[in-house]
């Protein structure tokens, strides 16, 4: 029978060890999942954009094929024919300057409006801050799609804004804004400003107001204190937001099909036709890995960014 | 003072125009749910009838809780996956794959939805291919997809929270003899309970409002709400739409400023110990 200590020892030796087996299971449950659900999947996006598009369910070739019984009867079937494909027809190369092109325009627009808004919370009263940043998250807690939505009934011909405008005699023709541009770069203004506000205002909440003081002491002008301290110490929180805005807006697809143009040219809309109206996986798969290496860069600086704040944090 | 008064003025009005440009789409489209008139904006006087047609029209009730079961469960399972990674990125220090950890869970925050919808949708065709799972396309791969995009937020907020309170809690508990996880269940999970609720409103939300993945990865007759209302919304607008988003609306404030006011209580309980405890 063995003693009381070593029974004690035995007992605490297992718990080592399913202390060490939980904090593998935190670790690997998430991990296993992310890896099947997240990374595995753009493996296949990738092979299947080499396939050879076939009228079938599913309607793609498979890559690799065993046409006998021998390892040497193994046939890759390697078709780069998407990808040149998408270089051979222009509306492919046209859809992502165009992409690039709105989301740029959308970012500097939504900046603009961002920065004095983040600007103003960062330097109200430190009691009213709360209130003011959860009236900044609240409409992105509400549907994004109904939001969305909410700007057809002020666009429109007989919308909100044109309806006021005839009211009031300034106008006799409506002016046409629904199913344009801007109409698409007011939309993703108004779905991303949340994003573009937070990280501004975790950016210039930190800032050491003594500068501005010392600037203001030696003579400075407050406009001028802005433009030379204020905003290149808060360029790490703009580069944040920009990407922030910047890539999901690449790839959007419910702004430019609600509020824009039919023939509105966003790559996410180009994979979503190919998709679901051509039933054209392995073009849509090459579209895909065509805007994850546009974005491969933008993903990575932002990356940078932040690992940068988190070092000088 | 005039320069510091001056500047106040710009903030007022940077406030004022902000929360206008946020807010008053939202209202307007609260306002106009109300209108008689079947042309949304044009005023028709008052009427609650678009309510009562809502609630007559069974493809938008079976989408509403359709979505509703999703979204529970995707929220509760990616509570429990995002806080895991969460703790195992603060808390764990440097182990094997943590960056790539670490970019798996950041990912699918920017990633746009067109790209995470059809990878997932191919995934789901070369498993079912491959060892029969899952069967077609409906309840179960939304889900999953759902909580994939979910639980990267959940994450990042039980990250920040992690983050900002004092290891030496659990340090202390560790050396007075505690156990890994009797250690999480009572001085971890307390602690950083606001975020997970939190965590887990957002994780509701987002997977209530869901389309373009959704759409990807939903087979025949898995049609979730926001589908219904896209393919209503394109045939342009419509009123009883107008009834849905006030209803859906007023529902996620109610529970924003509750869950607010909760963990601001409890805020002020824990500073309150805190300086109990100070003193």
């Amino acid at each position: 029978m063995p003693s009381k200590l070593s029974m004690v020892n035995l007992l605490r030796a297992g718990l080592t060890y399913m202390g060490l087996r939980g904090r593998t299971a935190v670790i690997a449950i998430p991990y296993i999942w992310l890896l099947l659900f997240f990374l595995i999947p753009f493996v296949i996006v990738l092979k299947i954009s080499f396939s050879e598009s076939q009228i079938s369910m599913p309607p793609y070739q498979p890559l690799v094929q065993w046409v006998g019984n021998q390892w040497s009867d193994i046939r890759l079937h390697l078709n780069v024919g998407n990808f040149l494909y998408l270089g051979e027809d222009s509306l492919y190369l046209r859809a992502v300057i165009n992409s690039i092109k709105v989301a740029a325009i959308s970012t500097l627009l939504t900046l603009l409006i961002g920065y004095p808004v983040a600007y103003s919370i960062a330097r109200a009263k430190v009691t009213i801050r709360p209130v003011l940043l959860m009236l900044v998250i609240l409409p992105f807690w509400t549907s994004f799609l109904l939001r969305v939505y909410a700007w057809i009934g002020i666009l429109k011909n007989n919308g909100l804004i044109n309806n006021f405008l005839m009211w009031s005699g300034i106008i006799h023709q409506p002016i046409v804004m629904l199913q344009t541009d801007s109409a698409i770069y007011l939309g993703i203004v108004y779905s991303y400003l949340p994003f573009m506000i937070m990280p501004l205002y975790a950016n210039l909440e930190k800032m050491d107001l003594t500068l501005l003081e010392a600037a203001a002491d030696l003579g400075c002008k407050p406009f001028k204190a802005f433009t030379s301290i204020t905003l290149p110490l808060s360029m790490p929180g703009i580069r944040a937001g920009c990407m922030l805005v910047f890539i999901p807006a690449v790839g959007e697809y419910v702004i430019p099909s609600l509020l824009g143009p039919p023939e509105s040219l966003m790559i996410g809309k180009v994979l979503w036709t190919e998709f679901f109206n051509n039933r054209a996986w392995p073009v849509a798969s090459a579209v895909a890995i065509a805007l994850l290496l546009l974005l491969v860069l933008p993903i990575v600086y932002l990356q940078r960014t932040q690992d940068r704040q988190v070092d000088s944090a | 003072m005039s320069t510091y008064n001056q500047r106040s003025w710009f903030r007022i009005t940077a406030l004022a125009f902000g929360f206008a440009f946020l807010y008053v789409p939202i209202l307007s489209l609260m306002v106009y749910s109300f209108n008689k008139s079947r042309l949304v904006t044009v005023w028709g006087g008052f009427s609650t009838e678009w309510y009562g047609k809502l609630f007559e029209n069974e493809q938008i009730l079976q989408a509403a809780w359709l979505s509703l079961r999703i979204a529970t469960i995707n929220a509760t399972v990616a509570t429990i996956l995002g806080t895991c990674a969460g703790i195992a990125l603060v808390r764990f220090g440097k182990f094997r794959g943590r960056n790539l950890l670490s970019i798996m869970t950041t990912a699918p925050l920017i990633m746009p939805e067109v790209i995470t919808g059809l990878s997932l949708l191919l995934l789901f065709v070369a498993l079912e291919q491959l060892v029969g799972w899952p069967e077609g396309r409906g309840m179960t791969t939304i889900t999953i997809a759902h909580i994939t995009l979910t639980m990267s937020y959940v994450t990042v907020i039980v990250q920040s929270r992690l983050a900002s309170f004092d290891v030496s809690l659990e340090e202390a508990a560790m050396d007075l003899g505690a156990r890994p996880a009797k250690v999480f269940f009572l001085i971890t999970l307390p602690i950083i309970a606001p975020a997970l609720l939190s965590g887990w409103l957002l994780a509701l939300t987002i997977s209530l409002d869901d389309l373009v993945i959704t759409s990807f990865v939903a087979g025949p007759g898995s049609s979730t709400l926001p589908m219904v209302i896209f393919s209503k919304v394109r045939l342009g607008v419509s009123p009883d739409i107008n009834a849905l988003a006030t209803i859906m609306i007023g529902l996620v404030a109610l529970c924003v400023i509750v869950a607010g006011i909760a963990m601001a209580r409890q805020q002020r309980i824990h500073q309150r110990e805190l300086q109990l405890v100070n003193t």
